[in-house]
């Protein structure tokens, strides 16, 4: 790194990307975080109210307007946070090729696990 | 980050240590929070697949509800959900603490230390209070 000091700053800037959004990742896992507060203690403390009852009271639970869209807020909210999260996992500790490989795969697994939780309440919520 | 221009890489002429070597270092209260926030993460993001597969089975029916349901009030069911409980509320603790901490407060060593023995103390006392309510209201129910 000794020869960076006789460059200009534009020139060490120079190819490590813009800056304009260099927050985006940061600002987005604080977000989703904020909302996972309220949501998560909701999820929380409606599974310990729901302790030890049937299906019948569980799926009325989770049939209620309030209760539904929570779940989906929670469910999108919960795995835009892990993807963010399981991102700057890999990025500190996969150093090869299968880094590029292992972010995508974190990504696309979480979207489809968001979308099966959120069709499994809607099922729930509007099913017969 | 990781795009480095080659030009800027000094080239090594022998393999050194990389820093930080974390296995020379006493595992502080800092250091263990910080690793623990990670785990926890890590643990979760296991859980919130655990909640997929718990609500997909709700939808296909109560036959298929009755099977999950069985499954988390085995021995073993319980002792993950336990451990889910406790990294839910680490994380959930800690995650606030570095919520504060992006308010640019709290950064003087004592403080550093004082948040985090409360995270400590409010993930366990958490844990333990939402599973003595959960049992005593199932025993209700």
């Amino acid at each position: 790194m000794e020869r960076g000091r006789f460059r200009s700053p534009l020139a060490r800037a120079i190819g490590l990307g813009s800056a304009k959004k260099g927050a985006r990742h940061w600002f987005a896992e604080r977000l989703t975080a904020v909302a996972l507060v309220p949501l998560s203690l909701w999820f929380v403390a409606s599974i310990i109210a729901h302790a030890g009852t049937d299906y019948a009271a569980f799926i009325g639970w989770l049939r209620a307007p309030l209760a539904t869209s929570f779940m989906i807020l929670l469910l999108i909210a919960l795995f835009h946070h892990s993807a963010l999260g399981l991102q700057v996992v890999i990025e500190d500790y996969v150093h090869s090729d299968a880094k590029f490989a292992a972010v995508i795969a974190v990504r696309l697994s979480c979207y489809g696990f968001a979308v099966a939780g959120i069709v499994a309440t809607l099922r729930i919520a509007f099913g017969g | 980050m990781d795009r480095k221009p080659a030009n800027l890489d000094s080239t090594p002429t022998q393999t050194r240590p990389l820093s930080p070597n974390i296995q020379i270092y006493r595992p502080q209260l800092t250091s263990v929070l910080s690793i623990a926030n990670r785990i926890s993460g890590l643990v979760l993001s296991l859980g919130a697949v655990g909640l997929v597969v718990w609500l997909t089975a709700a939808a296909a029916g109560p036959q298929t509800y009755r099977v999950v349901q069985s499954a988390i009030g085995s021995w073993a069911g319980r002792v993950v959900l336990f451990g889910c409980t406790f990294a839910f509320f680490l994380h959930l603790c800690g995650g606030i603490r570095h919520l504060v901490w992006d308010t640019v407060h709290g950064f003087e060593l004592r403080s550093i230390y004082i948040s985090g023995w409360a995270v400590v103390g409010a993930s366990v006392a958490l844990t333990v209070g939402a599973w003595v309510a959960s049992l005593f209201i199932a025993g209700w129910h």
